[in-house]
């Protein structure tokens, strides 16, 4: 295909006779020979399929270049080898699911009512196959009841399978279950079959007790038999439950949890690289530099590292570009290509004139609305000099047509009317700054969210709804004035809160990228929590690395540490902030653009709890590290050793997983093994969450001989000091028994618990969620950003972690701060407000109720005493604008009069 | 260079990119987006993951 001359109108896939598989909606539909992956593909270009082209493969046919309108039909288009050089290399690579046709016990191939979990999200998608509507591929009936069975293809060293774990599949699985269930119009019994349940991400735990409490999903721990389809396409599922008792039960559609995997492409390519990878594939990575590949120059980030879910992989991919670009500082900026953004037509004593676009955005909006009515009725609407429809508006091809049309026609003001401006106003505000108009002049009308996707069974009302929502935004554009956007230079020093290990970590990645940085610690040394650690989980030596890391800060003249210190004061913003640090008395304050937060979190101590604080036998998790590195002798002399997990985790008052915990007392049990093979090492659980690589680690300790139990929680248990003995009393669940033991040492792996109070979040604007951990911008696109621009968190102070994932976000951190500095100046919003201090009657109140602190009380001049806005701290949220009683504050593009135009505009007929 | 256009290989373009880098984003398929455009929701928010 020539892409330049591709429109992606669709007319050659409309006439090619080829049907094939699609892929892409998981085999469950044919797409034709020549195709785009899916509706919203980026570039949005048709592609030729060659093993599947009549015309490639038999030279008849060609119908797609009869009827293609620009003749970017290219057949004797030919592969071509490109040559690129450049300074560094990030392998993103990805993964593939697993096939469970390797392996065939779940009937995958003998039944159609089997599908993976990725098919099953095609089944819900409503791009999907079936749009969205919740049925069985065999019949098309709605399903009554569904049985999810994890670990297919992982945790499982048979054939075809792997033996880590893939870390996703327990979350995804309760997720297709509880939108299974949203989907259903009759109610629908959802059923997780498992091993163990492994929510061990930010804010996973919580999302599988909605799923088991709110949503009613049923968790059945289990070992799969089989399944066997009968004639009408049911399926009976045969398993053995967790007291080993034979169960059978029937499903309408089993989903196969399947695991991830290296591709046999990925794997060649990092073997043509000469990348380092383990017996699965993945890149191997060193613990304490957790992007690096064993190939200089060549970094990796996501699913080829190891298996992970969304959040992770965004932080690697960040963490990865900012060591890529470490080693290229002095290139920064020399190979770019700046926009030039054309001088801006001044518009003043122009009378609007209006260009109208109307998205059809493929069939989403056009198969409801009738988009060419609309486009009709926008050219009746006063001021509209132009309207027209396009196939997808936020196309590239579209968005140039849109800058000539606005040209040709000395259009002066724009509508679109198709999706959300959350997404997509950024986009059109670039299209019409690039032909020549202020970004402020245009407004978008969500006729697709807020009309087509939720009248779809009303069509006609629907375009009158569109009609209503396009001229509304109409009569609101038309009053809208050019706004500028004040631009400020950028302070290029980072402070960084927290010495631990990710606040050095950020300090070393920021230095490494050329910017300088405090790093201010409340303690008076460096190291923070891994200095109370023995061993990674991947064996490396917690203190030598820690002691090298302290060694590197304290040589590097690029970052000036502060130890002793307190955050007291915090004044600025994004560019410019003003922290005051208190050091035993003494004031300093640091100027600096950027604030990365890296003040940790600690270990939950559970006084009064299992006897500890009573038995000098009971210790944390840490105390047990704190002996291990000490060499203390006291440890090989123990016979026997219990582990209890969850310790003030994952109940009611701290309603998260730990994350660390499991795989921390497996790796000490195996310690301890290490010092005493014969002793009694016994692990007390409620799941055991070694996820991902750490799967291995499981293994080997049952292999060593460490016994794990899950313990009835609902039971509880109980330990006692009696006579010489430490009695420990729970419930097995598998033998369904009450058991008594009397271990010489009981470890708690207890909580990671945030500070009780933290002030410091307060000072800048940083949002904790409700376990008192920061908050981030989102959860997947900005995973190491705060809501507070230029205030970037990582550590423990954002989520449990193992120490590599907390390197990984402290580098992360580091490259969005970079993103920040590079720039050198920062462009602040337009839509700002503004007082008229004349009609201000001084009562405070805007000045009270803002968030960001941006009214103030004028000083000097005429209008002392009066509010005044400082348009650089403002978020245009509004609030004062409410508030105000004199109606003396003016939101600049939501002004009253524009919004009541919009608001009348809504009560007239249409025509 | 970035290879692969998934979600990973998008992000770190990105960010390569706006740190003041020329990037080339080296994908084998048709379009960027990798396997999360294939995806309905994404956990624990079940936001629309296209």
């Amino acid at each position: 295909m020539d892409l330049d001359k591709c429109i992606a109108c669709g007319l050659c896939a409309e006439k090619c006779p080829k049907k094939v598989v699609d892929t892409y909606n998981g085999g469950l539909q044919k797409r034709k020979a020549i195709y785009v992956r899916y509706a919203q593909a980026v570039p949005l270009k048709y592609a030729i399929d060659q093993e599947q082209c009549i015309y490639l493969q038999k030279g008849k046919c060609g119908n797609c270049a009869k009827v293609c309108p620009t003749g970017a039909i290219v057949y004797d288009d030919k592969e071509k080898e490109l040559i690129l050089n450049v300074g560094s290399v990030v392998m993103a690579a990805g993964c593939e699911t697993y096939d469970p046709a390797t392996h065939d016990v779940y009937g995958y191939q003998r039944s159609p009512n089997v599908v993976t979990s990725l098919e099953f999200e095609r089944i819900l998608s409503a791009s999907g196959p079936y749009g969205g509507h919740l049925v069985r591929p065999s019949d098309k009936k709605e399903p009554k009841k569904i049985a999810w069975l994890q670990c297919v293809g992982s945790r499982d060293v048979h054939i075809g399978a792997r033996g880590y774990c893939s870390s996703v599949c327990c979350t995804y699985a309760i997720k297709e279950a509880m939108l299974a269930k949203e989907h259903s119009h009759e109610p629908l019994d959802t059923a997780i079959f498992y091993m163990d349940i492994r929510t061990h991400g930010k804010d996973f735990e919580r999302y599988y007790n909605r799923g088991r409490d709110a949503s009613g999903v049923r968790f059945v721990k289990s070992r799969i038999t089989n399944v066997v389809p009968d004639a009408d396409g049911n399926l009976l599922l045969r398993y053995v439950d967790a007291s080993g008792r034979r169960v059978e039960e029937a499903f309408d559609i089993v989903v196969l949890s399947v695991g991830l995997g290296i591709g046999a492409e990925a794997r060649a390519l990092t073997q043509r690289l000469g990348i380092a990878v383990d017996a699965y594939g993945f890149a191997r990575t060193p613990g304490f530099d957790p992007v690096r590949t064993s190939v200089p120059g060549i970094y990796v980030c996501g699913a080829l590292e190891a298996p992970m879910d969304i959040p992770s992989s965004v932080v690697e991919s960040s963490a990865a570009a900012g060591a890529a670009g470490s080693g290229l500082v002095e290139a920064r900026w020399s190979r770019t290509l700046t926009k030039e953004a054309p001088l801006e037509t001044d518009i003043r004593g122009e009378a609007p004139r209006i260009g109208v676009f109307i998205c059809r955005c493929g069939t989403n909006i056009a198969s409801v609305v009738d988009v060419p009515q609309v486009v009709e009725y926008a050219r009746t609407l006063p001021y509209v000099a132009h309207a027209e429809e396009s196939m997808f508006s936020c196309s590239q091809d579209t968005q140039e047509a849109m800058a000539k049309v606005i040209r040709e026609k000395r259009l002066n003001r724009v509508v679109v009317s198709a999706c959300t401006p959350k997404t997509h106003e950024p986009l059109f505000q670039e299209t019409v700054t690039s032909a020549g108009i202020n970004k402020y002049l245009f407004e978008m009308a969500n006729i697709r969210n807020q009309c087509s996707w939720v009248h779809n069974q009303t069509k006609e009302e629907a375009t009158t709804k569109a009609k209503d929502l396009t001229r509304m935004a109409v009569a609101k554009v038309a009053l809208l004035q050019p706004l500028e956007e004040p631009e400020l230079s950028i302070d290029p020093r980072a402070l960084i809160v927290g010495g631990g290990v990710a606040g050095m970590a950020t300090a070393l990645a920021l230095s490494a990228q050329g910017y300088e940085s405090y790093l201010v610690e409340q303690t008076d040394r460096l190291g923070g929590q891994a200095l109370n650690l023995h061993r990674t989980w991947d064996g490396g030596d917690v203190q030598a690395h820690v002691h090298e890391m302290v060694q590197q800060v304290a040589a590097d003249h690029k970052i000036e540490v502060r130890l002793n210190a307190r955050i007291t004061h915090v004044d600025g913003f994004v560019g410019n902030f003003k922290t005051t640090i208190d050091r035993q008395g003494e004031q300093e304050v640091l100027d600096h653009g950027v604030t990365v937060i890296a003040s940790g979190a600690s270990e939950f101590k559970p006084e009064g709890l299992h006897a500890y604080g009573r038995d000098p036998r009971v210790l944390t998790a840490l105390e047990l590290d704190r002996r291990l590195i000490a060499g203390d002798e006291t440890l090989p002399a123990c016979k026997s050793a219990m582990f209890i997990q969850c310790v003030g985790s994952r109940n009611e008052t701290r309603p998260y997983c730990s994350k660390v915990c499991c795989t921390h007392s497996i790796k000490s049990a195996l310690a301890l093994k290490a010092l005493r093979p014969e002793m009694d090492v016994m692990v007390l659980y409620r799941d055991m969450r070694s996820y991902g690589l750490r799967e291995d680690l499981y293994r080997e300790a049952r292999q060593a001989g460490v016994v794990f139990i899950k313990y009835d929680e609902a039971v509880g248990l109980e330990v006692q000091p009696e006579g010489e003995d430490l009695a420990v009393r729970f419930t097995d669940t598998a033998l369904r028994r009450k058991m008594v033991a009397r271990p010489d040492l009981l470890v708690l792996a207890t909580a990671i618990v945030p500070p009780a109070d933290n002030p410091v979040a307060q000072m800048y604007k940083a949002t904790l969620n409700d376990d008192g951990f920061y908050m981030e911008a989102h959860v997947k696109l900005r995973p190491v950003d705060c809501a507070t621009d230029g205030v970037f968190i990582c550590g423990l102070a954002h989520a449990p972690k193992p120490l590599d994932e907390s390197i990984t976000q402290a580098q992360a951190a580091a490259t969005r701060a970079v993103t920040l500095l590079a720039k050198q100046t920062i462009r602040m919003a337009g839509t700002v407000a503004e007082t008229r201090p004349a009609d201000c009657s001084a009562c405070g109140v805007c000045v009270a109720i803002c968030p960001y602190s941006a009214p103030s009380f004028i000083e000097k001049g005429p209008f002392t005493g009066k509010a005044q806005i400082n348009p650089v701290l403002c978020k245009g949220c509004g609030l004062c604008v409410a508030s105000c009683r004199s109606g003396a504050i003016r939101l600049k593009g939501f002004d009253n009069d524009q919004i009541f135009a919009q608001i009348f505009a809504l009560n007239e007929e249409v025509g | 260079m970035v290879v692969g256009g998934g979600i990973a290989g998008m992000q770190a373009a990105l960010d390569a990119a706006d740190s003041g880098y020329y990037v080339y984003l080296v994908e084998r398929g048709t379009s960027i987006g990798g396997i999360m455009s294939q995806l309905d929701k994404t956990f624990p928010t079940n936001d629309c993951a296209l």
